[in-house]
C-alpha cells in the first residue's frame, strides 16, 4: 500500500511497514477521526491503556474530568443536545461502568446520540468474576440503541465507526463499547473506515409517496387542525422546514416538552406546550381538533394524557422515523415514515396555502384565560416570597438567548412554561427518563459544546444535591455555567402531589438542606442569594454580567404548586387551572 | 383476544443476541411459549421461531421492537394457519405390550430399547404429542422431553430471500 499522492487524508491509511500502533491508540485515532473534539470521562483500571494513550492526544482531544461516572452520560447528553453532534464519553469497567446506566437510560429514552466507551477487564478472564468485571453487555441491553464488546485490538476501529453510525443515524441513541484489557493492550494496522451501512440495520424507511399524498389530502380538508412538534424536528435538523410547514398550513401548532425552542415561543401560530403541565388552550382544544399531525414525537404518556381520550375527534398523521412508534400508543390513519427533514418539505409541497385565523382565535381565548388565571400570578412580583414562574420570567428577559437547561421537577416545568425560545436547541432537559440530578452535569456538557452561548441552569434543591460533585468539574475545567438554584426546602414535585393527590401527607419530601453559599465557596463559584422581589432583577442582572461560573440561590415559597395541571392517566381536557 | 402467533426473526449471529429478543418480551410481560433458535439457510443469519399468545396489536407492536434492533434483520409475524409447524417429542416408557400396539397406531419412531424400557420419538402438533403423552401415562411413563416448534410458511418462496436482495440494493446504493 502507498501514499496516495492525492490524499490529504492520510491520518487514516497507513502503509503496513509503519509501526503498529496499539488498541488503545487506535481508540483515541478512531474518536479523531469521527470528528471528536471533547469526551467526558473518568479513568481506571480496565480503561487505564486508553487513557494513557490519550496523554499524548490532549491537545487535540479535549477531556473533561467528571466527579462520578453518571455525570460523563449526562454531559455528553448536554452536549449533543446543545451541539447537535454525538457526545462522547468514556469510563472504566465493573463500577465505573454499572454507574452509567442512568446516564444511557435518559439517553435512550431522550433519543440522545451517544457512543459510551467502557474498559473490561482481559478477554481470557471474562466471565470468571475478576476484579471489577460485571457482564455490562447483559446490563446495557434495554438502555442502549447498540451494545458490542471488542476483544481484539484490530476489531477497535470497525467497532467504534459502527457505534458512531448507529447513535446518530436514524432515531439517535445511546451506544456502549466495550474493550477488553488485552484488546486495548493488542497491536493492529489502523486503518479507519467511517461506516456508511450495516445490512441488519435500516436507519430511514425509504419515504411511500401515498403516505404524503393522503397526508396532504387530510390536511387540506381539516377545519380544526393542530400540529404537534416533538424532538424530531431538532434532531433532524428540521426547523426550517416546519416553519415554511407551519406558514403556509396556517395551523395551529403545539410543543411536546422535547420539542420546545424548535418553532420560536413568539411565532403567531404557537399556542403553547402539550402535556401535564403544558398550556391551557393546546390540551383543552385538543378534544375540539378533527386533525393532529404529530411531527417527531412518540406520543407520551405525559403528554397525552389518557391515550384513549387522545384526539378523540381527530384523525391522527405520524410522522416519524421509528416504525416502532407508529400504532405503539395512539393509532395512526396515516403514518408517514421517514426524517421529517425529507417528509416535511415533500408534504408543505402539496398542501393548499391558509389561514386558520377564527380557529387560532379559539386558542387565543384560551391562552387569556390561562394568562389571567395562572401566567400574570405567577410571574406578578406580589406576595411575601419570591416564586419560580417569576425568578423564570426574569432570567428569561435578561437570558434571552441562553440555553437553559433544566434539571427535574418544579423548576423544570415552570422553566419550560415561562421561558421564551428564540431559536432552537435552547432547551436541555430529561423528558422521558426524568432523571433528577441531570442538570448540572448536562449544563456542563452543553456549555463546553456551545461556548459562545450563555448557559443557564435551572435547579432545586434537591437535584443540586443529587450530583453537586459536579461543582468540582466545573471549576477543574473552567466551566461558566450560571446556575439559578430555586430552592423551597422541599422535594416540590412530590411534595405537590402529595398535597394534590394524598391528603397534604408530606413523606419525606422536607429537606433540610446544607449551606449553598458554603458549597458555592468550597468550589470556587461566585455566589449571591437573593428572597426578595425588588432584588430578584438586580441579582439576575449580577449574574448576566459575571464571568465564569455563578450560582444565584433563589429562596423561593415554600409551597407552591406548578398548574395548569392533567392529573396523571387522566384525559387532557381535565386540565386543572388550580 | 389472545391468539396464537408464530413470530420468525431472522438476525446476525452476534453475542448476546437471544437477550436482547427476550429483553423485548420481558418488558411488555408477554410469556414466551416456545422458541427455537438455530442456523438459517442463509448462511451466517441466525434465524428464532418464537411462539406466543397474547394480543393481535400487542404482538404487532412487539415484532416491530424485536425488528428494531439493530442486529436482527428481519423479523415476521404469522398466524397458526400461514405455516406449518412442528415440534418433536421424546419419551422414555416402561416396556409392554400396550405400549407397542401404541407405537403402531401412532405413527410413532422407535429410538432405542433397553430390556426395561424403549425411547420413543413422536413429531406432529403440540396437541397430538400431549395426546400420546396422556396415552402412555398409564404404562409408566419414566422421562418426557419436547422440543420448541419449528415452522416453515406455506408460501412457495422464503420472504427472507426477497428481503436479503433489497437489503443488497441498499447496499450498493449507500456505498455509492
Amino acid at each position: 500500500m502507498a501514499f496516495s499522492e492525492t490524499s490529504n487524508n492520510s491520518a487514516t491509511t497507513f502503509p503496513k511497514d509503519l509501526p503498529r500502533i496499539s488498541g488503545a491508540e487506535a481508540v483515541i485515532r478512531s474518536l479523531l477521526a469521527e470528528g471528536v473534539e471533547t469526551l467526558f470521562g473518568y479513568p481506571g483500571g480496565a480503561i487505564i491503556s486508553v487513557y494513557d494513550a490519550l496523554y499524548d492526544y490532549r491537545d487535540r482531544l479535549n477531556h473533561i474530568l467528571v466527579r462520578h461516572e453518571q455525570c460523563a452520560v449526562h454531559a455528553a447528553q448536554g452536549y449533543a443536545r446543545a451541539t447537535g453532534r454525538t457526545g462522547v464519553c468514556m469510563v472504566t469497567s465493573g463500577p465505573g461502568a454499572t454507574n452509567t446506566v442512568t446516564g444511557l437510560a435518559d439517553a435512550m429514552l431522550d433519543s440522545t446520540p451517544i457512543v459510551l466507551i467502557t474498559g473490561q477487564v482481559s478477554s481470557s478472564i471474562l466471565g470468571t468474576d475478576a476484579f471489577q468485571e460485571i457482564n455490562f453487555i447483559e446490563i446495557t441491553n434495554s438502555v442502549s440503541k447498540w451494545n458490542c464488546q471488542v476483544k481484539r485490538a484490530e476489531d477497535i476501529p470497525e467497532a467504534i465507526a459502527r457505534a458512531f453510525y448507529i447513535a446518530s443515524s436514524g432515531r439517535p441513541g445511546p451506544v456502549v463499547v466495550d474493550i477488553t484489557k488485552d484488546a486495548q493492550t493488542g497491536l493492529l494496522d489502523f486503518e479507519y473506515n467511517p461506516m456508511k451501512f450495516i445490512r441488519s440495520y435500516m436507519p430511514e424507511n425509504d419515504i411511500d409517496d401515498t403516505s404524503i399524498i393522503e397526508a396532504a389530502r387530510l390536511i387540506n380538508l381539516a377545519r380544526k387542525p393542530m400540529a404537534l412538534i416533538g424532538q424530531g424536528v431538532i434532531l433532524g435538523g428540521a426547523e426550517k422546514e416546519l416553519l415554511d410547514f407551519i406558514n403556509k398550513s396556517g395551523i395551529p401548532a403545539t410543543s411536546t416538552l422535547m420539542g420546545l425552542s424548535a418553532l420560536p415561543s413568539d411565532h403567531p401560530q404557537y399556542v403553547g406546550m402539550m402535556g401535564m403541565h403544558g398550556n391551557y388552550a393546546p390540551n383543552i382544544k385538543n378534544r375540539d381538533c378533527d386533525l393532529l399531525i404529530a411531527i417527531g414525537m412518540r406520543f407520551d404518556e405525559r403528554a397525552t394524557g389518557k391515550p384513549e381520550n387522545f384526539g378523540i375527534n381527530a384523525k391522527i398523521i405520524h410522522m416519524e422515523i421509528d416504525p416502532a412508534e407508529v400504532n405503539k400508543l395512539i393509532y395512526a390513519d396515516v403514518a408517514v415514515m421517514g426524517d421529517v427533514k425529507k417528509t416535511l418539505p415533500l408534504l408543505t409541497e402539496k398542501i393548499a396555502k391558509k389561514e386558520h385565523t377564527a380557529w387560532i382565535d379559539e386558542f387565543r381565548t384560551c391562552a387569556n384565560i390561562e394568562r389571567e388565571n395562572v401566567i400574570e400570578p405567577a410571574i406578578e412580583r406580589r406576595g411575601e416570597n419570591l416564586r419560580m414562574g417569576e425568578v423564570v420570567d426574569a432570567v428569561s428577559q435578561q437570558f434571552d438567548d441562553a440555553i437553559i437547561v433544566t434539571d427535574v421537577g418544579q423548576q423544570q416545568m415552570f422553566a419550560s412554561r415561562y421561558f421564551n425560545f428564540k431559536r432552537s436547541r435552547s432547551i436541555i432537559t430529561s423528558g422521558g427518563l426524568g432523571t433528577m440530578g441531570y442538570g448540572l452535569p448536562a449544563a456542563i456538557g452543553a456549555k463546553i459544546g456551545m461556548p459562545e452561548r450563555e448557559v443557564c441552569l435551572f435547579v432545586g434543591d434537591g437535584g443540586l444535591q443529587m450530583t453537586s460533585q459536579e461543582l468540582g468539574t466545573m471549576y477543574q475545567s473552567e466551566v461558566g455555567v450560571k446556575i439559578v438554584l430555586m430552592n423551597n426546602g422541599y422535594l416540590g414535585m412530590v411534595r405537590q402531589w402529595q398535597e394534590l393527590f394524598y391528603d397534604r401527607r408530606y413523606s419525606f419530601t422536607e429537606l433540610v438542606n446544607p449551606d449553598f453559599e458554603l458549597l458555592a465557596k468550597a468550589n470556587h463559584l461566585q455566589y449571591r442569594y437573593v428572597d426578595k422581589h425588588e432584588d430578584l432583577d438586580d441579582a439576575v442582572k449580577e449574574m448576566r454580567n459575571a464571568k465564569g461560573a455563578f450560582l444565584l440561590e433563589v429562596r423561593v415559597q415554600k409551597e407552591e404548586n406548578v398548574f395548569p395541571m392533567v392529573p396523571a392517566g387522566q384525559p387532557l381536557e381535565n386540565i386543572r387551572l388550580e | 383476544m389472545n391468539k396464537e402467533f408464530i413470530i420468525t426473526v431472522f438476525s446476525e449471529n452476534k453475542v448476546g443476541l437471544l437477550s436482547q429478543i427476550t429483553t423485548v418480551f420481558t418488558h411488555r410481560n408477554v410469556n414466551i411459549e416456545s422458541l427455537t433458535v438455530s442456523e438459517s439457510a442463509i448462511e451466517g443469519v441466525h434465524k428464532y421461531t418464537i411462539m406466543v399468545c397474547n394480543e393481535e396489536d400487542k404482538v404487532a407492536n412487539l415484532v416491530k421492537q424485536i425488528e428494531k434492533k439493530v442486529d436482527v434483520l428481519k423479523a415476521f409475524c404469522y398466524t397458526p394457519s400461514e405455516v406449518v409447524m412442528q415440534q418433536i417429542a421424546l419419551y422414555k416408557v416402561k416396556r409392554g405390550r400396550n405400549v407397542e400396539e401404541l407405537v403402531r397406531r401412532h405413527n410413532v419412531r422407535i429410538l432405542d430399547i433397553h430390556d426395561d424400557y424403549i425411547v420413543l420419538e413422536k413429531t406432529g402438533h403440540k396437541e397430538e404429542i400431549d395426546e400420546l403423552y396422556q396415552m402412555l401415562s398409564p404404562y409408566g411413563l419414566y422421562q418426557f422431553v419436547c422440543s420448541g416448534l419449528v415452522a416453515i410458511i406455506k408460501s412457495r418462496t422464503e420472504l427472507m430471500n426477497e428481503y436479503m436482495q433489497h437489503v443488497e440494493e441498499r447496499r450498493r446504493k449507500a456505498m455509492k
